[in-house]
């Protein structure tokens, strides 16, 4: 389709020979193509966020949209921040988060220092160990259930046949939920963090190990003084992207365990979503959502500033 | 947002004795470890494939049944509704004329009418089509002006464009349904459609923009030369260039809109809504009806796993926003 090259050398052309451009100048196509986009966004993103942040001072109910519309200032905020429940639900989304991410860190760093042994056949058990995470995760929270069946499920069939323990319900039991949606999402992300630490191993060049070795470092040594440094950056921009995600969480646990039993599960998405969408709550849950929002937009400014300064150093 | 760079791996790896090339041994025992772990993540995409073949009773038999008499219920339940029936209603029935009539006439019912699995699912084709055709050709033109320009504030716009990510999605879906109330568009497709562009563009604008970067600029230079204005310069020339990145951006947000779930419930209740949102509710007599859910997750699976396997060296760049490239 090009009447230019595809590879190969560039064509030499000094810039200074470019004559003056016909048609629309550059400043005019760059607004020209930028603009729907911010203004789409603006739309289905901003405006929404604005209206947001309006409802969250406000007692509206989305069900009566015809009842007097009252301005509460900072009651909604004050109690949700007051809210015992309220913190019993983060608690239980950063247990969600810090176990989940832990097990997928060991997990997928294990596994992509395994495939960079390079063995034949590499790429297409890698491809094999990518799919869980292209799945859709309501879908897969749906089949999770069905495998944890405490009398028919194959998950506890062969748990038992390593450890002959008996009937058992993931799902149904308040110690065992909480760790069934961390299996689950293990499961699911572990090739994440595995494919971008491969990506780190595989950007390490060999002659760093070279020199270590003439230097007379021990595999060990090499593996703490130059593989762990040099995949650090790549690992933790993996944590930050699954940190992000694995926070809002709610496709996957809802349709594993819909937040129980109990609420042991509740991660704060699903509670937003009954404040929002069950109860009515419009103005609450608004102030909820932000709280939520301000709260993933900061850590992950921050973390971003911490992972600058380790690329950097 | 953060950028690695990648150095080109060493090209001096002659030495077989060196470090960097592991043992025999070592590399047996690592691919014995990787295959084991595949095998065994792979257990439950089995299983559910498998079970969409089963009986209902099949489905629930405890000890669990690997093989079971092969039955096309499931797919049938899938695709029909069926009511249950009297013996004498049964009994003065005209004989089955289908094998699927046969099927559900042995389970005592008949079938009352298809099902809205089939339309379910071509919402689906149709919000997931829609959407990655919007948020590719504006994301593109985005993309395109982010590379090539000076665009003021090109970081912070960026920046903008990626945070709005960063939304859990039943924070945006509060107001969007308010919105949606108001212009009618509860429930329609053209709303799944839009809404899913404005999620899916910020990933095109990123991922588009690291493979345009990739296109040197001297190719458009000399079409400038040659007589071509920017906007010729960027149809004839530019584009065709990126087609694979578009085609691999095209493919992530596709998957996006087919797999995303949130939305579709709370925006969506009968005529519009997607294939994610239905499966879970498949109920039988007696709770879910798992072959049937089966069949229907295995059918909605599938193109993921043919779409994996196509885009397996892009997957990289498209899970870490372009950030991370090979």
């Amino acid at each position: 389709m090009s009447r230019f090259p595809r590879s190969g050398a560039p064509i030499p052309v000094p810039i200074t020979a470019a004559p003056a451009h016909r048609g629309l100048s550059d400043r005019a196509i760059a607004w020209l193509f930028i603009t729907p986009t911010i203004l789409l966004l603006l739309a289905i993103n901003i405006f929404p966020l604005l209206w947001t942040i309006q409802l969250s001072f406000t007692n509206y109910r989305a069900n009566r949209p015809n009842a007097p519309l009252r301005w509460v200032g900072l009651e909604n905020y004050t109690y949700i921040l007051e809210d015992f429940e309220v913190w019993e639900r983060l608690q239980t989304t950063a247990h969600f988060v810090a176990w989940s991410i832990g097990l997928e860190v060991v997990l997928g760093f294990g596994l992509a220092l395994l495939i960079n042994r390079r063995f034949r056949g590499d790429s297409f058990w890698t491809t094999v160990i990518l799919l869980p995470m292209m799945l859709s995760p309501a879908v897969v929270g749906v089949f999770w259930k069905y495998l944890f069946e405490p009398q028919s499920g194959v998950f506890n069939y062969l748990v038992n046949l390593v450890v002959p323990i008996g009937s058992f319900s993931m799902l149904g039991e308040v110690n065992l939920a909480p760790w069934a949606i961390v299996l689950v999402d293990t499961w699911m992300w572990t090739p994440y963090v595995m494919l971008i630490c491969l990506a780190g191993l595989r950007s390490i060049p060999d002659s760093i190990y070279e020199a270590a070795e003439i230097d007379r470092a021990g595999p060990w040594r090499r593996f703490w003084s130059i593989t762990v440094p040099m995949v650090m950056p790549f690992l933790l921009l993996a944590v930050l992207f699954r940190a992000i995600e694995n926070f809002k969480m709610f496709d996957l646990v809802v349709n594993l365990t819909s937040g129980g039993p109990g609420s042991t599960t509740e991660l704060a998405s699903i509670t937003l979503k009954r404040e929002a969408f069950e109860k009515w709550k419009t103005g609450y849950s608004s102030a909820f959502a932000i709280i939520l929002f301000v709260t993933v937009f900061g850590a992950a400014t921050v973390y971003v500033k911490l992972l600058n300064r380790v690329k950097n150093r | 947002m953060t950028t690695i760079a990648v150095p080109l791996r060493g090209v001096a790896a002659a030495d077989v004795h060196s470090v960097v090339t592991p043992s025999r041994l070592s590399r047996r025992l690592a691919a014995a470890a990787v295959i084991v772990y595949a095998v065994v993540a792979t257990i439950p995409l089995f299983w559910i494939f498998l079970t969409g073949f089963k009986t209902p009773s099949d489905a629930i038999a405890y000890p669990p049944v690997l093989i079971a008499e092969p039955s096309l219920e499931g797919y049938v339940n899938l695709f029909t509704t069926r009511s249950r029936q009297t013996p004498e209603y049964m009994t003065a029935l005209p004989p089955a004329t289908t094998w699927y009539d046969k099927l559900v006439r042995s389970r005592n019912m008949v079938i009352s009418g298809p099902s809205n699995f089939p339309g379910r699912f071509a919402n689906s084709l149709i919000v997931g089509f829609g959407s990655t055709f919007l948020a590719v050709a504006l994301g593109v033109l985005a993309a395109y002006a982010f590379s090539r320009f000076n665009v003021p504030l090109k970081d912070d716009l960026l920046f903008f464009i990626l945070s709005t990510r960063m939304m859990p999605p039943i924070a945006v879906a509060i107001p969007i349904f308010l919105m949606y109330r108001t212009l009618g568009l509860s429930d329609t497709a053209l709303g799944l459609i839009l809404l899913y562009t404005a999620v899916n563009i910020s990933l095109a604008v990123w991922l588009l923009k690291g493979f345009i970067d990739e296109i040197p600029r001297e190719y458009e230079e000399a079409a400038l030369v040659d007589g071509y204005t920017r906007l010729q310069a960027f149809w004839k020339v530019v584009l065709p260039q990126a087609r694979t990145g578009i085609a691999a951006t095209a493919i992530f947000c596709l998957i996006f809109s087919w797999n995303e779930y949130a939305f579709a419930i709370l925006l969506t209740s009968g005529e519009a809504q997607t294939a994610p949102a239905f499966i879970p509710y498949i109920i039988g007599e007696g709770g879910l009806d798992w072959p049937a859910v089966a069949a229907g997750t295995s059918l909605f699976l599938l193109p993921i796993v043919f779409f994996t396997i196509l885009l397996r060296r892009h997957l990289l760049r498209g899970i870490t926003f372009g950030a991370v490239r090979k």
